[in-house]
């Protein structure tokens, strides 16, 4: 392996891992370097690699070339190191749906080794989650939100350095979602390093110190979500209109001014459109207000990582066509 | 998260590492509990090899045997090893419903004997024939059967099953782990298990059978298990028959244990 000095300590570093499938090649050649306690974004669209590429640093798929050191542990010559230094909390609860929420911690906490404490274990873990009052019903019974939590309870029995997230929000409602953010952040905030996948470029965005694009097995980009936004190198202007009536006339003097085509949105009277800087987005709008068109209000934004992943792939994150991960 | 218990959960220590056998008994505990939140299991386990035995002993064993009496003498033995291998085919649709869902992903990421899952399933198996051949023995012996080796020969007997039961379960175990879906698994095991439970001498004595057709009876390691069971509850086993009987599952166990590593 590598030798890290101290001062950079380095979760996991992967090179040119690969792992085919028949013809298909999941995982093409990604590199990674996740440094301790961050929480780290692998995004891209359904099929991209990334619950492949989960898998294999999770021991649960030997791959196919390309080396891997996890806490300083070689992925393939030490598996049994690896796997006491990570949990897994894949896309799909890995949880045993006739058991009690307090029995799949159990189970758990005995498989680490807690013996007789195994009960007061799960107690400790549920209460933190907020499942205490469900802890005697089965999983079946619980809403996908608590079986989410659960599931990550149940990757928190002895505390992993390094957490993998497959897709920990997909399927949540918004409120559970923002209650699964909050559980991610404070488990980094207690320096447990975290290797998410996303599809959703706004968890990545709010999430994740650095991300890495995944497109059809390979790392397309790689950087902080303000690095891959500069990246794309423009921002959106956004403006509002006094009267929704000159909706016309004002997108045709920004197209003017700003080139590109404006977004409408006639019924809140809303405009969008592209600007290269803050200095053209100040010209169009000196324009539009000379012209006499009234603003309620504008705001230039930095563009969306749905306009990134567009940027870098040529086409967008959400309207690829599944091809499906080989579980 | 209560970000004010955070830190007490992140920062707990970790015990020692468990042995193998105590995963392999946390697993086993598991089997216990499904028990307990799925009570149904049972009769799942028991009806088949209860119909079973009802039909054959009071609408063939007459014509079989010339009375039911001495039917249910011949086919008790029989019926359980029916029963424990039927009922094996259980664990592996239960293991392909754990991988659809993940869990074993979570139970292979974790730093325990790789073997230990396969092992707890087998504990719940050792557990659910134990259960399973006491019921049908017991309504065996409410239809008049009686072991006539006493009750040292119904223990042995009762130890030969989870011998055979653990052999035979690999198959299942394999099968769970390459099909995708736990009705696929039950078909598949069916398929192959309707030939071996029927052309053996559990039901009938072969006597009676083609010639071709009792070659393959004759070496059928269900009617080697059978032939060992009578033995052992009727009475006159040899350590001949009981080593064949325990061939096919020692071999099942050699061959197949390392392939669902």
């Amino acid at each position: 392996m590598q030798a890290m000095p101290d001062s950079q300590p380095i979760a996991i570093v992967a090179r040119g891992l690969v792992k085919t499938f028949g013809d298909l090649r999941a995982v093409d050649g990604i590199d990674l370097d996740v440094p301790r306690g961050t929480i780290f974004g692998i995004l891209g669209p359904n099929g991209a690699g990334k619950t492949t590429l989960l898998r294999m640093l999770a021991t649960l798929l030997k791959p196919d070339g390309g080396s891997a050191q996890l806490m300083g542990h070689d992925l393939v010559t030490a598996p049994h190191e690896v796997r006491k230094s990570i949990a897994m909390t894949g896309q799909f609860a890995s949880l045993d749906e006739d058991l009690t929420g307090r029995e799949n911690l159990m189970l758990l906490a005995k498989l680490w080794g807690f013996r007789g404490r195994a009960g007061e274990r799960a107690d400790q873990l549920l209460a933190v989650f907020e499942l205490a009052d469900a802890a005697r019903r089965q999983v079946k019974d619980y809403s996908g939100g608590m079986r989410r939590k659960l599931d990550i309870a149940a990757s928190l029995v002895v505390t992993p350095s390094i957490l993998f997230l497959d897709e920990p929000t997909t399927g949540l409602d918004p409120n559970a979602r923002q209650s699964v953010w909050r559980m991610i952040r404070a488990l980094a905030g207690e320096g447990v390093t975290i290797l998410l996948t996303t599809q959703y470029l706004e968890e990545a965005d709010q999430l994740a110190a650095r991300i890495a694009v995944i497109d059809h097995g390979h790392k397309i980009a790689e950087g902080t979500s303000r690095e891959l936004k500069a990246a794309t190198g423009s921002g959106f202007l956004h403006v509002t209109l006094a009267d929704p009536a000159r909706i016309d006339a004002a997108a045709r003097l920004l197209e003017q001014h700003l080139g590109g085509e404006a977004h409408r949105n006639v019924e809140g009277a809303e405009l969008s459109i592209k600007a290269n800087s803050p200095h053209d987005a100040n010209a169009a709008l000196a324009a539009l207000t000379a012209t006499g068109i009234e603003l309620d209000g504008f705001s230039m934004a930095a563009p969306s990582l749905d306009e990134v992943f567009f940027a870098l792939t040529g086409h967008g994150a959400e309207s690829v066509p599944a091809i499906g991960e080989p579980k | 998260m209560k970000a004010d218990v955070t830190y007490a959960v992140i920062q707990v220590e970790r015990p020692a590492e468990p042995g193998a056998f105590s995963n392999a008994l946390a697993f086993g505990w598991r089997a216990v509990l499904k028990f307990k939140h799925v009570p149904e299991q049972l009769f799942d386990l028991v009806m088949t090899p209860l119909m079973f035995t009802l039909l054959f002993t009071f609408v063939f064993g007459g014509a079989l045997a010339g009375s039911t009496d001495r039917y249910v003498q011949f086919f008790v033995p029989g019926i359980l090893v029916q029963t424990v291998v039927f009922n094996s085919v259980y664990s592996g649709m239960g293991l392909s419903t754990d991988l659809g869902k993940g869990l074993f992903d979570r139970f292979r990421s974790l730093p325990i004997w790789s073997l230990a899952p396969f092992a707890g399933l087998m504990v719940g198996d050792v557990l659910r024939h134990l259960i399973a051949s006491l019921i049908i023995l017991s309504i065996g012996m409410l239809l008049g059967y009686r072991p006539e080796a006493g009750f040292a020969g119904v223990l042995a007997a009762l130890a030969l099953l989870i011998v055979i039961g653990f052999g035979v379960g690999w198959v299942f175990l394999v099968l769970g782990l390459v099909m995708r879906t736990p009705n696929t698994v039950m078909t598949m095991a069916f398929t192959g298990i309707m030939p071996l439970v029927f052309a053996s001498n559990i039901m009938v004595d072969p006597g009676t059978m083609p010639g071709w057709l009792r070659v393959f009876v004759d070496v059928n390691p269900v009617s080697l298990m059978t032939t060992a069971m009578r033995g052992l509850m009727n009475g006159g086993i040899t350590w001949a028959q009981l080593g064949l009987a325990m061939l096919a599952p020692a071999l099942l166990t050699a061959l197949l244990a390392p392939v669902t590593l």
